[in-house]
C-alpha cells in the first residue's frame, strides 16, 4: 500500500518558514501533481517527502510506516530530478542499475530489470551510451529508467520536463500518463506549468506561499476554485478579475455593480452578502463573447487579437484600466481599436469577497 | 600605390599575425632551446664564440650525469619528495574540499579566504624557527622535513583548486545518488571522484610542478643527503665550475618531466594559479 | 596573519540564507561528519601559522645569535631598530619594490600583448602557446644559471654574440646591471604566468559584444581599449596580486647568480634575512627582518584577498 500521508509538515530556515504547515492525504496509485508560483514551497515539499530536506516538525507517513526520520534510501521512494542528475561517467546500462547494485541485488536480476525497463522506456538500443552522447528526451528517459528498475512505492518528479523544448515536452507529457497507467504507482510531480498539472494530474495539490491553497481533481479546481489565487492559476489565458460592488439582490438574484457603472444580475443567492460589499468578479475567457455594442454587458476597445487557428484571443480594454481576454472561435475578426460589446456567461461567473476568498459558486448551487 | 582587395588585406594581416605571433613564442622560449642544444655539445663548443649552431649532436654530457651517482640521488630525492608532499596533501585537501562544497556553511567562505592568506605569509617570515625547529627534530636534511613543508606550503593551493572543481558538481548528481541508496563513502568514491578525475588529476601534476620547482626551503633545509634537483643545480653557480654543457644536460633531465606535466595540464592549471579566480 | 583572518570574518559578506536552501546544509549529522572533513587541513595550516610565526615573534625581541651560544636576553625592539637602520634595509626594501614593480610592469604589459596577439587562430597556435607557457615550468635555480652562463656571459654568452654582430659593446650584465639582470630572468619566468591567466580570460571575451562594436564602428584599437582591456581588468588584477605575493619572496635567482651582490645591490629583503639568519646567524635581527617582511606581504594580502574573496562571492 502506497498510501502518503503528510500531517502538519513544517520547514523553516532560520526566521524564515517555507512550508507553513502541510496536511495531505496521498491514495495508491494516485497521480498527485503540485503546482504553484515558484518559491510557494511546491519542490521543499517533495524534497522533504524524498528525505533530502529535513523537516522542522510534522510527520510524513508512507503505508503506515512513519519515514520522517529516515535517510533517503531508506524510503522506498525514487526521484526524477529537474536536471535529470544522470551520472555522467556511467552508461545508460549503469546508470540505471547503480541504486540496484548499492543495494546488494544480485547480477541476473539487476540485468532483468533493467532490461525490462530500457523496454518500457525504448531504451534498449542506448544501454551502452554515455549521457553526453543522448538527447534531452532520452536524457529524460533514462531518469525515469532509473526510477523505475526500482519499483518503488512511490514515484517522486522535480519538474521534470522544464528541461525540454515545447514539442518534446509535450510528447513526454503524454508517456508519463502512459507509464501512470503502465505502472499503476503511486506518482507525486512538481511543476510550476498549469497545463501540465491539468494534464496529467488525478489531482491537483495548488500551493502558494508555503501553504496549500486547494487540493482536487483538475475540474473541481477549474468549476470551483476555493479562492481568487487559485481561480487565478488555473486556466490560460487567465480568468479575468473586475472589482464590484454589491447593490442590491432577491430571490436568487444578485446585482453588482462594475466600476465603469454597468449593473450586472447574476443568477445566484444574495445570502451570505449585504448590499454594499466590495467583491471580485471573476469570469474566463471562455465564458465571455464578443457582441455588438448596443446590447452587451459591458463595452470595450479591442486591442490586439491572437490568432491561434482553433481560437482567436481578443484582448478588450475596458474602463477603469482593465483588458478583458475573451475567447473567440478561430474564424473571428477584429479591427483593432473597434469599440465592441462583451458578454458574460454570467452563471459560470465566480465572485470573490475582499479576502479574496470563493464566494460559494452559481454553478455549485446551480449543480 | 597599389589598391588592395579586402581579401587581400585579411590574408597580409593573417600573415603577418602569424609571423609576429611565432617570432615572439620563439624568442620566449630560445632560452630553453638553446639548454637543451647546449646539452648536445661538448664544453668546448658549448663555451665557443660565435656560439656554435652546427655541431654533431653529443650524448656525452647525458653519460656523465647518469655515470654520476650523485645525479641520481637527487633525482629520487626530488620524486620522492613531490609524490609524498602531492600525496599526503590530496589527502589532507579532498575531504576537506569535500565538506566545503557539499557541506557549506557560513564560516565555509571565511575559512577558504584564511587558507589562502596562509600562502601569503613570506617563507623568510618562519625561516629562522622552522631552520630551528627542523635542526632539534633532526628533520634538517631529510626527505620527510621537505616532504612536511611543502604539503604545508601547498594545501591551500590544491583545496581551492579541488574545491572549485567540486562547487562545479550539481548538487543533484550527489542527491540522486543518496536516493540510490550510496553511502557517503559510495558517494565519494563511486560518483564524485571518477565525476572530477580531471580535476584531480590536474591538481595533482600542479602539486608535483610547484615541489618539484620549489627552491627557498629546498636551498635552506637540505644539504648532500636530503636535496633535491633544485639544490643540485644551484651547486653548479659556483664560478669554478664552468661546465656549460653538463649544466645544460642536468637542467634539461630536470625540467623536461615538468615541462611535460605543465603541457598537459595547462588548461587546468590558470584554476589553481589564481586560486578559482580565472577559469 | 592572524589579525588578518580576523578581519576577514568581518568582511566576508554573510551568505544570503537562500544558499542554505540546500539539501546538503540540511543534514545536521552530515555537517558534523563535514566539520571533522575540514579540521586537519585547517588544524595543521594554523600549527603552521602559529607555531614558527609566535617563534620569529619571539626571538625578535631577543639578543639571539647561533654564535654566541648561552644567554638570549631580552632587549625590546633593539632588534628592529638595528634591522631598519642597517645600510642592508633600505638597499632590501628598494630592491625589492623595484624588482616587484619592474616584473609586474614587464609581465602585464607583455602578457596583454602577447595574449591578444594570440587570441585569433594562425596556425600552429597550440605550439606557440605551449612555447609561451613553458618558461614558468622550468625550476628557478635552472632560469637563473641558464640566463647567466648561457645567454648573459659576457664573453661566450648569446647576448654578447648578438651585440657583437650588431657592432656593440658585449654587455657584462651581473657586473654593469646586475639589478637589471636579475628582473629580466624573472620577468621571464613570471610572464606566462600573465599569458597563462590573460589567454585563458580572453576566452571567455564576449564574441558578440565586439562584433556589436564592430557593426557601431568601432576599429581594432577602440574595440581594445573599451571591451577587452575592461574585460581583462580583473584577471590583470589577479595577476598583479599574485604575482606580487611570490615577487616578495624572489630567492633562488639571487641566491644562484649574484649572492646578493655586489655589495647591497642586488640583495632584496628575503634574501637579506636569509644571510642574516643563515650566514651571520644572527636570529634575532633575522627575525625582525622576517616580521616585518610578514608585515609588508599582509598589506598585499589584504587586497587580494579582497578581490578574491569578491570573485567568490559573486558566484554565489
Amino acid at each position: 500500500m502506497a498510501e502518503l500521508k503528510i500531517n502538519a509538515l513544517r520547514k523553516s530556515y532560520g526566521d524564515i518558514e517555507i512550508l507553513k504547515g502541510i496536511d495531505l492525504h496521498i491514495r495508491d496509485h494516485e497521480f498527485v501533481v503540485f503546482v504553484g508560483p515558484s518559491g510557494c514551497g511546491k519542490s521543499t515539499l517533495l524534497r522533504s517527502i524524498a528525505g533530502l530536506e529535513e523537516v522542522t516538525s510534522g510527520q510524513i507517513v508512507l503505508g503506515g510506516r512513519d519515514i520522517t526520520g529516515l535517510k533517503p534510501a531508506e524510503r522506498d521512494l525514487a526521484m526524477v530530478f529537474q536536471s535529470y542528475a544522470l551520472y555522467p561517467h556511467m552508461n545508460v546500462r549503469k546508470n540505471m542499475s547503480f541504486a540496484l547494485e548499492l543495494a546488494g541485488v544480485d547480477k541476473a536480476t539487476i540485468e532483468a530489470k533493467v532490461k525490462d525497463a530500457a523496454r518500457i522506456l525504448e531504451l534498449t538500443h542506448l544501454l551502452d551510451r554515455k549521457p553526453k552522447d543522448l538527447s534531452g528526451g532520452q536524457r529524460q528517459r533514462v531518469a525515469i529508467g532509473r526510477a523505475i528498475v526500482r519499483h518503488p512505492q512511490v514515484f517522486l518528479f522535480d519538474e521534470p520536463l522544464s528541461n525540454l523544448d515545447a514539442a518534446l515536452r509535450v510528447q513526454m507529457r503524454l508517456e508519463l500518463a502512459r507509464l501512470h497507467h503502465e505502472l499503476n504507482a503511486t506518482m507525486i510531480y512538481v511543476t510550476h506549468d498549469q497545463v501540465e498539472a491539468m494534464t496529467l494530474a488525478d489531482r491537483v495539490v495548488v500551493m502558494n506561499q508555503g501553504r496549500i491553497e486547494q487540493v482536487g481533481t483538475p475540474l473541481e479546481l477549474y468549476h470551483h476554485p476555493v479562492n481568487q489565487f487559485v481561480a487565478g492559476f488555473i486556466g490560460t489565458p487567465k480568468m479575468a478579475f473586475i472589482p464590484a460592488r454589491v447593490i442590491g439582490g432577491q430571490g436568487h438574484e444578485l446585482t453588482i455593480q462594475l466600476p465603469s457603472g454597468e449593473h450586472l444580475t447574476l443568477p445566484r443567492s444574495p445570502d451570505s452578502i449585504h448590499v454594499g460589499a466590495e467583491v471580485t468578479l471573476g469570469i474566463r475567457p471562455e465564458h465571455m463573447r464578443i457582441v455588438s455594442p448596443e446590447n452587451a454587458n459591458l463595452t470595450g476597445q479591442l486591442d490586439v487579437t491572437e490568432h491561434l487557428g482553433s481560437d482567436t484571443y481578443c484582448h478588450v480594454n475596458i474602463d477603469g484600466g482593465h483588458t478583458l481576454t475573451v475567447r473567440q472561435g478561430g474564424d473571428y475578426e477584429g479591427r483593432f481599436g473597434e469599440i465592441v460589446g462583451v458578454d458574460f456567461d454570467l452563471s459560470r461567473a465566480h465572485l470573490f469577497d475582499s479576502e479574496g476568498n470563493a464566494l460559494d459558486s452559481v454553478t455549485r448551487q446551480a449543480a | 600605390m597599389i589598391a588592395l582587395s579586402q581579401k587581400q588585406r585579411r590574408v597580409f594581416s593573417q600573415i603577418a599575425l602569424t609571423a609576429a605571433a611565432w617570432s615572439v613564442a620563439f624568442i620566449i622560449f630560445f632560452p630553453i632551446l638553446w639548454m637543451v642544444l647546449t646539452s648536445f655539445k661538448t664544453e668546448l663548443e658549448a663555451f665557443a664564440t660565435p656560439p656554435s649552431l652546427f655541431f654533431s649532436p653529443t650524448l656525452e654530457n647525458y653519460q656523465e650525469v647518469f655515470g654520476r651517482s650523485d645525479y641520481m640521488h637527487y633525482a629520487w630525492n626530488s620524486v620522492v619528495i613531490s609524490m609524498g608532499a602531492t600525496l599526503l596533501g590530496m589527502l589532507l585537501a579532498v575531504p576537506a574540499a569535500y565538506a566545503m562544497a557539499f557541506y557549506e556553511t557560513k564560516r565555509t567562505q571565511s575559512t577558504l579566504l584564511w587558507m589562502l592568506s596562509t600562502k601569503m605569509l613570506p617563507p623568510v617570515g618562519v625561516l629562522v624557527p622552522i631552520y630551528l625547529l627542523f635542526k632539534e627534530s633532526g628533520l634538517l636534511d631529510t626527505r620527510t622535513g621537505l616532504i612536511l613543508i611543502y604539503t604545508l606550503i601547498n594545501l591551500p593551493i590544491m583545496v581551492w583548486m579541488i574545491y572549485t572543481y567540486f562547487k562545479e558538481i550539481p548538487k543533484d548528481i550527489l542527491e540522486a545518488c543518496r536516493m540510490d541508496g550510496a553511502t557517503l563513502g559510495q558517494e565519494i568514491s563511486r560518483v564524485l571522484l571518477p565525476m572530477c578525475k580531471g580535476g584531480l588529476a590536474s591538481t595533482v601534476l600542479l602539486s608535483l610542478i610547484l615541489c618539484w620547482n620549489e627552491a627557498f626551503w629546498s636551498l635552506n633545509l637540505t644539504a648532500a643527503n636530503a636535496a633535491p634537483l633544485t639544490a643540485l643545480i644551484a651547486s653548479y653557480s659556483s664560478p669554478e665550475g664552468l661546465f656549460w654543457a653538463k649544466l645544460s644536460a642536468v637542467s634539461t633531465l630536470a625540467c623536461a618531466p615538468i615541462l611535460i606535466f605543465g603541457w598537459i595540464s595547462q588548461k587546468q592549471l590558470v584554476r589553481g594559479l589564481s586560486f578559482g579566480a580565472v577559469k | 596573519m592572524t589579525i588578518q583572518s580576523c578581519d576577514l570574518n568581518a568582511s566576508v559578506v554573510p551568505m544570503p540564507v537562500s544558499n542554505e536552501n540546500s539539501a546538503a546544509s540540511a543534514h545536521s549529522k552530515a555537517q558534523r561528519v563535514a566539520r571533522w572533513l575540514v579540521s586537519p587541513s585547517v588544524l595543521v595550516l594554523l600549527l603552521w601559522m602559529i607555531v614558527p610565526l609566535s617563534m620569529t615573534i619571539y626571538f625578535s625581541v631577543l639578543q639571539y645569535s647561533l654564535l654566541y651560544p648561552g644567554e638570549h636576553p631580552f632587549v625590546g625592539l633593539e632588534n628592529y631598530e638595528f634591522f631598519l637602520t642597517d645600510e642592508g634595509f633600505s638597499a632590501g626594501m628598494s630592491n625589492t619594490l623595484i624588482l616587484v614593480g619592474a616584473v609586474l610592469a614587464i609581465t602585464v604589459v607583455l602578457g596583454v600583448a602577447i595574449s591578444v596577439l594570440i587570441n585569433t587562430p594562425f596556425p600552429g597556435r597550440g605550439i606557440v602557446r605551449v612555447m609561451l607557457i613553458s618558461p614558468f615550468f622550468i625550476m628557478p635555480t635552472v632560469s637563473a644559471l641558464v640566463w647567466k652562463n648561457l645567454l648573459m656571459h659576457p664573453v661566450s654568452g648569446v647576448f654578447a654574440w648578438l651585440a657583437q654582430v650588431m657592432g656593440m659593446e658585449p654587455v657584462d650584465w651581473f657586473a654593469q646591471y646586475p639589478l637589471s639582470a636579475i628582473i629580466l630572468i624573472v620577468a621571464w619566468q613570471w610572464l606566462p604566468f600573465a599569458i597563462l591567466l590573460l589567454m585563458t580570460a580572453m576566452q571567455s571575451l564576449d564574441k558578440e559584444q565586439v562584433e556589436a562594436a564592430k557593426l557601431d564602428g568601432a576599429g581594432g584599437w577602440a574595440i581594445f581599449r573599451h571591451i577587452t582591456l575592461p574585460h581583462l581588468a580583473r584577471p590583470i588584477a589577479v595577476v598583479v596580486m599574485i604575482e606580487t605575493i611570490f615577487l616578495l619572496s624572489v630567492f633562488a635567482e639571487i641566491f644562484t647568480t649574484t649572492g646578493g651582490g655586489p655589495g647591497y645591490e642586488t640583495t632584496n629583503l628575503a634574501y637579506l634575512i636569509y644571510s642574516q639568519a643563515l650566514l651571520q646567524f644572527d636570529v634575532g635581527m633575522a627575525s625582525a627582518g622576517g616580521l616585518i617582511a610578514v608585515v609588508l606581504a599582509n598589506i598585499v594580502a589584504f587586497f587580494l584577498v579582497r578581490l578574491i574573496g569578491k570573485s567568490l562571492t559573486e558566484k554565489h
